[in-house]
């Protein structure tokens, strides 16, 4: 974990960068993530009185988007579609191997660090399914034994 | 949150402000009303009420719940009424099969996630949610319940995830999730109306919940200032007061004002049978349009408190217990300990104060009784040691002792002025009005030593802040007409029409020397002479400019001075005499204005009469049948200066704590004790009371007859909602005395049966009060002074055409630092002030659950004077000041510049007035609290003289047991 002096000064910094823009929160969220590999709650207060909004207000934020994450994630994120179109290609079946495969549920990493699982709801490959986006790389036509062979990659 | 009781129609969506009509046909009936005005309002308006949700007029519409849908003749589909704007022609059909069946549909997926234990539902009666289940006839729920967030556990026993437990951490209501619909009512209530943004939706789809604050906070730790506006908003029973969820719904409500601060808010005051279930901001209310703050939506509870004192208490000496008496016995001694003071010590060593906290009428036979009984002139009030100067300098430079505007003159500003005010704390509701003004667009200067939260807090920010060193309140205002007189930013043709040409020259001569330059002031004030000529600018040419002051004003050695430079700022720019401008004092007590009103000063008859009229004297004479005499009384200081030298012993003291709130405790107390006979009428055993002989308990603004005039001149109605538990309304309890002392002297008694008949009395003898009736203000809710043959309907702006004493008055406003300096042993300046949820004195609020957010008087250091005498946040420490010494807790921050110290005086064990000095302002008296030389140390725990202090209280507080 981060100690707070370092999180402080670092997110000052993303805040300076960020000052007189209109519309700042968004593009200041995302810098924190790419900072901090996630959103820390403390540091939302120091960006509400930047930006001089409430901090209920950035909390409506941040947890509006489910890309911004509230703990590290693992050192890869594998993302499967759930949507409609890819439940129709045997997404679940494929979702429910992956979950066995890692042993972990929805949001979690496995206990070696190594991969976060995550659901996601369309990625706009509808007529490839079952899509996933592997470490923000898309994939297609996925079966099991194709994603076995890339979560074997992974480490 | 519905009304039930007064069907009080909610249109939906706030009222449209244009002029411009538009006619068009819903269900077949025409309706004329503003352009810019939903379908769904102007449907209400004709009595057809579009099914809804998440619409109220109280905040703009949103169009979230999809139940108010409409067809439109020529347009697609179905769109949201409350969203879609009237236009010219359009044919509407609220109801119909389609209609109905969307709507139901809609109403069964709300209630697929909604518990239906609606028979054990604390909204049970009171929800909207279930009223709108009946209104789209929904006779069945198809969907079955999987996921839901009101199971605590799901279908397979597991905790459910989507649960979230009740939170009740607010003291006065809870936040039940499980009742959510998601309508975001109370979300935009906190952002629109409020102007906090507390309150936030978690989450997405299915997931989203109302959220106060962040994730890990509750209600109580989250922003949220306890205002009500989100449970007023609620349809359901997510937000709910508890004393709903304890006692049940009301079964009846009385209109009647607020008693705490000079907003003077309606409230609704609900009841079943004579137990008060809740106050509801009454909509209607011209002051507060249907908001209020922590105070008065919810801190009553110490009107049912158990230290209120019920029985009247005498006692020989105050070193004596109480002993509890008969309302009979207690007139008695009374009455023949005062009748022999006089008797012995003449008619001028007796004297009364009258009390700002109760009712106009209260005030006006206090005051008789010392002209009429007593015989004497000795009256005054607490204005004496907050707005007095007020009272002078608009008296003497625009001829009314009040301020110009109403409260809905706001709306219209465009550069507002807050100077030695707190709005947000002292005033929230004038304070969200405000706000919801900057945040659409007027701009905003303060003048203040602290960083209040006016001046920084969420989507508002003081264009300039200028934070002046405590005491130089006319050094920095004489700067700015400095700079609007030398950069010819003045209005030349208001002043040739309006004001004197010559005295404004005289004074434009004045204010355009050197030493009053910014530049030259800048090193006594701390000012920035660029921040304060861009301030000056911006006021005198950024189109409508307010001014609203508090007693960061009044109360210094030159509060008269300040607020005749701020009357000539007004003046010079042209911004007086028309919406959105004027000079407006925010007057700190729920009837400071009435009371002054009522002839409550020693110089002064109602109406702002001198006594010295011979003309006035004989208006009162041939009414009251007595001679008045036409010396002016004592004033406060002057009473207690006069009883320590022996020559004044006797003081009859309502609704007022000056042990508390007059500055200088020990000599206060001094003067109590050197006293023969100190009656002290109030609810509750105050300090002052330590020194009395007979205490004459209060009755509460619920359990009384009257009116209150707030600080935008508005006489409201107070109702009478229950009994007075000790027996008498206050005015009656005067009126027993006044005639125990009047059957001594052989005289005719008084016989005024209800206030109305004192109210009449006040208008037949006072020409502003002259068209004020009871019926009058049943009439039309409420009335501002003047009414009279010329305002018959009253008056919300002043001085439109015209000033009220002819010509406006420009009087020069010489700056003298005060006598009160910092030195090596005092290097401090200490400045006081109050807080939201804690009122004056803190007899009231000390007494209510809102001691959950201020339970003791903190000290507020800067860091850098902290570090240099070893304070850390939370450290006891003791504040001295020439005057005395007191010890309570730091709290370090940078609100406050360093050299400046901040306080507030709400708890009598810390009593700030120790430490404050007898200085006071030079034309009315008004004692200096908001300057002394301080300095801090840390400290072990309380002085030797809180010790002292606590210890005589408790001695002093002894009741005997009855036989």
């Amino acid at each position: 974990m981060l100690d707070t002096a370092t999180l402080t000064s670092r997110t000052d910094e993303i805040l300076a960068a960020h000052s007189g823009r209109e519309g700042a929160l968004l593009p200041i969220l995302h810098d924190i993530q790419a900072e901090f590999g996630y959103v820390p709650q403390e540091s939302l207060p120091q960006i509400a009185r930047a930006l001089n909004i409430s901090r209920a207000e950035v909390h409506g934020v941040v947890s509006f988007y489910h890309d911004f994450r509230e703990a590290p994630a693992g050192r890869h994120v594998v993302k499967l579609c759930r949507a409609e179109a890819c439940q129709a290609m045997g997404a679940d079946s494929l979702s429910a191997h992956a979950r066995a495969k890692l042993g972990v549920d929805w949001h979690e990493t496995t206990p070696d660090g190594a991969v976060t699982l995550e659901p996601v709801f369309c990625l706009g490959l509808c007529a490839c399914g079952p899509a996933a986006m592997i470490d923000g790389k898309l994939t297609a036509r996925l079966d099991n034994a194709k994603l076995d062979t890339i979560l074997g990659d992974l480490a | 949150m519905k009304d039930f009781i007064i069907p009080d129609r909610d249109y939906g969506t706030p009222a449209a402000k244009s002029k411009q009509m538009v006619t068009l046909t819903i269900d077949g009936f025409d309706v004329t009303v503003p352009e810019g005005t939903s379908i769904m309002r102007a449907a209400a308006e004709i009595g057809i009420s579009v099914p809804k949700l998440c619409a109220t007029d109280s905040v703009d519409a949103f169009g979230s719940c999809r139940l108010c849908l409409v067809e439109i003749e020529g347009r697609n589909g179905t769109p949201a009424s409350c969203t879609t704007p009237v236009a010219a022609g359009l044919k509407v059909t609220t109801q119909n099969a389609k209609l109905k069946q969307l709507r139901r549909g809609v109403m069964e997926l709300y209630i697929s996630d909604h518990p239906l234990d609606c028979l054990t539902c604390s909204a049970n009666g009171d929800c909207e949610l279930q009223d709108m289940a009946g209104a789209v006839g929904l006779r069945d729920v198809r969907y079955e319940a999987v996921q839901t967030h009101f199971r605590a556990k799901d279908t397979s026993g597991q905790v459910n995830a989507q649960y979230i437990p009740r939170d009740d951490s607010n003291p006065y209501f809870s936040y039940d999730p499980q009742k959510c619909i998601v309508c975001s009512r109370c979300v935009r209530a906190c952002e629109e109306v409020q102007g906090t943004f507390a309150l936030t939706i978690e989450g997405r789809g299915f997931d989203s919940r109302v959220s106060f604050g962040a994730k890990t906070d509750t209600a109580l730790t989250s922003d949220c200032v306890s205002c009500g506006a989100c449970v007023a908003a609620c349809p359901t029973a997510t937000l709910q007061e508890k004393s709903i969820i304890d006692i049940g719904t009301p079964e009846r409500s009385v209109i009647t004002t607020c008693a705490y601060c000079g907003v003077g808010c309606s409230f609704k005051a609900e009841l079943r049978g004579d137990e008060l279930v809740r106050m509801v901001p009454y909509k209607h209310g011209k002051a507060n349009r249907g908001h209020s703050c922590v105070k008065g939506r919810f801190a009553y509870g110490y009107a049912s408190h158990q230290d209120r004192i019920l029985n009247p208490m005498i006692r020989e000496n105050i070193s004596d217990p109480w002993r509890e008496v008969s309302w009979a016995e207690a007139m008695e001694f009374t009455a023949t300990r005062m009748q022999g003071i006089i008797d012995k010590h003449g008619r001028h060593s007796v004297g009364v104060i009258t009390s700002s906290r109760c009712t106009n009428e209260e005030a006006y036979l206090v005051q008789k009784l010392t002209r009429a009984v007593f015989m004497n002139n000795n009256t005054d009030t607490c204005a004496r040691v907050c707005h007095s100067p007020t009272g002078y300098g608009l008296g003497q430079t625009l001829g009314t002792s009040a301020g110009t505007q109403d409260f809905d003159s706001v709306e219209h500003t465009d550069v507002v002025i807050v100077i030695g005010a707190n709005p947000t704390d002292g005033h929230p509701v004038f304070a969200s009005r405000l706000k919801k003004r900057l945040r659409a667009g007027a701009k905003l200067i303060v003048i203040d030593p602290r960083r209040t939260d006016i001046v920084q807090s969420p989507h508002i920010k003081a264009a300039h802040h200028l934070a002046l060193t405590p005491g130089t309140n006319v050094a920095v205002v004489t700067a700015l007409a400095h700079v609007i007189v030398t950069e010819g930013l003045f209005d030349e043709a208001f002043i040739r029409e309006r004001c004197d040409w010559d005295e404004f020259q005289n004074y434009a001569e004045f204010a355009a020397r050197p030493e009053n330059s910014p530049e030259s002031t800048a090193l006594l004030t701390g000012v920035s002479a660029e921040e304060l000529r861009a301030a000056a600018r911006l006021y005198a040419k950024g189109g409508n400019g307010a001014i609203y002051y508090g007693l960061g004003v009044t109360e210094h050695s030159q509060g008269s001075t300040t607020v005749i430079g701020i009357a000539n700022l007004a003046m010079m720019t042209g911004n007086v005499g028309r919406a959105g401008v004027g000079v407006n004092p925010l007057r700190g007590q729920n009837n400071v204005q009435g009371s002054c009103d009522m002839g409550s000063f020693p110089h002064e008859l109602p109406g702002y009469r001198h006594v010295k009229g011979e003309g006035v004297r004989e208006i009162f004479q041939k009414v009251w049948g007595v001679q008045i005499d036409d010396e002016p009384g004592l004033r406060i200081p002057n009473m207690l200066d006069a009883a320590v030298e022996g020559t004044f012993k006797g003081l009859y003291c309502q609704g007022e704590d000056i042990l508390q709130s007059d500055p200088d405790t020990k000599h206060v107390a001094a003067g109590l004790a050197a006293m023969d006979c100190v009656i002290v009428h109030d609810l509750f055993l105050n300090e002052t009371a330590n020194y009395a002989h007979v205490f004459l308990p209060g009755s509460t603004f619920l359990e009384k007859d009257g009116t209150f005039t707030n600080a935008e001149r508005r006489i409201n109605r107070v109702r009478k909602v229950m009994a007075p538990r000790n027996g008498y309304a206050d005015w009656e309890v005067t009126q027993m005395l006044a005639n125990a002392m009047l059957k001594q002297s052989g005289r005719a008694p008084w016989g005024y049966t209800h206030p109305s008949q004192i109210m009449d009395e006040i208008a037949m003898t006072t020409p502003s009060f002259a068209g004020v009736s009871y019926e009058r203000l049943e009439e039309l809710g409420s009335v501002q002074w003047p009414c009279n043959e010329a305002a018959p309907e009253g008056t919300p702006l002043m001085h439109v055409d015209g000033f009220v004493r002819g010509k406006g008055k420009f009087i020069n406003t010489e700056y003298v630092a005060t006598d009160e300096r910092t030195g090596p042993r005092f290097p401090l300046l200490l400045t006081t002030g109050r807080i939201l949820s804690q009122y004056n004195v803190g007899a009231q609020t000390r007494r209510t659950a809102n001691v959950a957010w201020h339970t003791e008087d903190l000290l507020e250091i800067h860091p850098h004077d902290a570090e240099v005498r070893g304070i850390k946040d939370g450290d006891y420490v003791r504040l001295a000041s020439r005057a005395g010494e007191t010890s309570l807790r730091a709290k370090v921050t940078d609100r406050v510049n360093p050299g400046v110290v901040y306080t507030t005086f709400h708890h009598p064990d810390t009593q700030a007035n120790v430490i404050t000095t007898d200085y006071s302002d030079w034309a009315t008296n008004c004692p200096e609290y908001k300057v002394t030389a301080v300095q801090v140390g840390l400290s072990n725990g309380p002085s030797e003289w809180q010790k002292d202090y606590a210890a005589q209280a408790a001695y002093s507080r002894r009741i005997a047991a009855a036989e």
